[in-house]
């Protein structure tokens, strides 16, 4: 077809909109499965951080300096907090779940989603391989005795071998809710 | 168009017109998620795909487009595709989604993809070009799925997933140096088995 100014315009603009017309369907088909998946995740992660509990604590959200707080009950009783909080990784925002037993040891900590690099930064969301990535080496450990840090910044935590921003991300993100965790405790002592 | 003529599209497109062994295109996705089988496979797929779907929409539209904005219009037609499997794999297989990571998206810009769209679907019908789209997507899928495999096994110890070798393997080989050394044996293997059949 010839390439003159009248058919360039009409042939890009169809396209585009033909284009934005499928783009938008689509996202509107899977808007709420991609939502489903990530309640899902949320879920799945607050099991993985705290100890066994038998309430919901997805229901009940508690919001702190744009953190999402949600407590473990176990039969009334506070067993842990689940605290989402996002750091600066590499590749993009590193979603992840810390949870605190309530004398602020952390328990577990889980990396809803990342876009680190694979292969490298990627190792931050797995507890296993043969060095032990920064997630295994905190669990069990209490932010106020254990400088929460990577060796080269002067604290007691391994960096994944050539993930060193990934690995100080994450401790980051650990730090921002362990102060998370301390506002709730400061809050609860005035009531 | 006989049968036997798409056959030898498809095979065309995996043996010799393999993307990554032959024509070596698209080796930034080819070096990045190949660090396990599933992975390489995932990505392979994810790019047939879309280089199926482009191939076809492309060939049926290619008469209409002025010869001057074609690459644009090739582009925005090859983004929707990628934004539209990215979108189903997020909300259906989220598991994949996040091992494929930053790459799923940079399928736009991958080689493969537009010189398919500019070598082959521009000029050929509908049927040919999805024939090719196939036959190249399969090339690629095969090429990632063997590069995973090998590195998975010489670095992780494992197949798909499942460990046979406890302990945690040569680590290079998951590392991006791991990459260029298996791509480069996997090339050369490649060419000598399919310069004897020629």
């Amino acid at each position: 077809m010839e390439s003159n100014f009248k058919n360039m315009t009409v042939v890009l603009g169809t396209i585009c909109l033909v284009c934005s017309l499928l783009l938008g369907s689509v996202y509107a088909v899977t808007k709420a499965p991609i939502d489903q998946a990530g309640v899902a995740k949320v879920n799945e992660a607050i099991s993985q951080v705290v100890p066994a509990f038998d309430n919901v604590p997805s229901d009940e959200i508690i919001k702190i300096d744009g953190s999402e707080v949600y407590e473990a009950k176990q039969a009334g009783k506070t067993v842990g907090y689940a605290i989402k909080v996002a750091a600066a990784g590499f590749g993009g925002q590193i979603q992840m779940m810390v949870g605190f037993l309530p004398d602020g040891t952390i328990y577990n900590t889980s990396v809803i989603s990342h876009s680190e690099t694979p292969g490298l930064g990627a190792k931050i969301a797995g507890s296993e391989g043969q060095e032990a990535p920064p997630r295994a080496q905190i669990v069990g450990k209490n932010p106020r005795t254990t400088k929460i840090a990577v060796k080269k910044d002067g604290g007691d935590i391994d960096a994944i071998t050539a993930s060193t921003i990934t690995s100080r991300a994450f401790l980051k993100g650990v730090e921002t809710a362990y102060e998370v965790f301390l506002k709730i405790k400061s809050d609860e002592q005035e009531q | 168009m006989s049968r036997n003529n798409k056959l030898q599209i498809i095979l065309d497109g995996i043996v010799r017109n393999n993307p990554t062994f032959v024509l070596v295109l698209g080796m930034c996705p080819t070096l990045g998620t190949t660090t396990s089988a599933i992975n390489g496979m995932s990505m392979g797929l994810a790019t047939m795909c879309v280089l199926l779907l482009s191939n076809i929409v492309i060939s049926a539209v290619s008469r209409f487009i002025p010869d001057k904005v074609r690459i644009p219009c090739y582009i925005v037609v090859i983004a929707s595709f990628v934004t539209i499997v990215q979108l189903l794999l997020q909300a259906f297989v989220p598991s994949v989604y996040e091992a494929l990571g930053i790459f799923l998206p940079l399928i736009v810009v991958n080689c493969i993809i537009l010189g398919r769209a500019e070598a082959f679907a521009n000029k050929n019908g509908v049927c040919d070009s999805a024939c090719d789209g196939i036959g190249v997507g399969i090339g690629f899928t095969i090429a990632l799925t063997a590069i995973g495999l090998v590195r998975e096994i010489l670095g992780a110890g494992s197949v798909f997933g499942f460990k046979f070798i406890p302990g945690d393997g040569a680590l290079a080989f998951i590392l991006a140096p791991g990459a260029f050394i298996v791509l480069a044996y996997l090339m050369v293997i490649f060419r000598k088995l399919t310069s004897d059949k020629a």
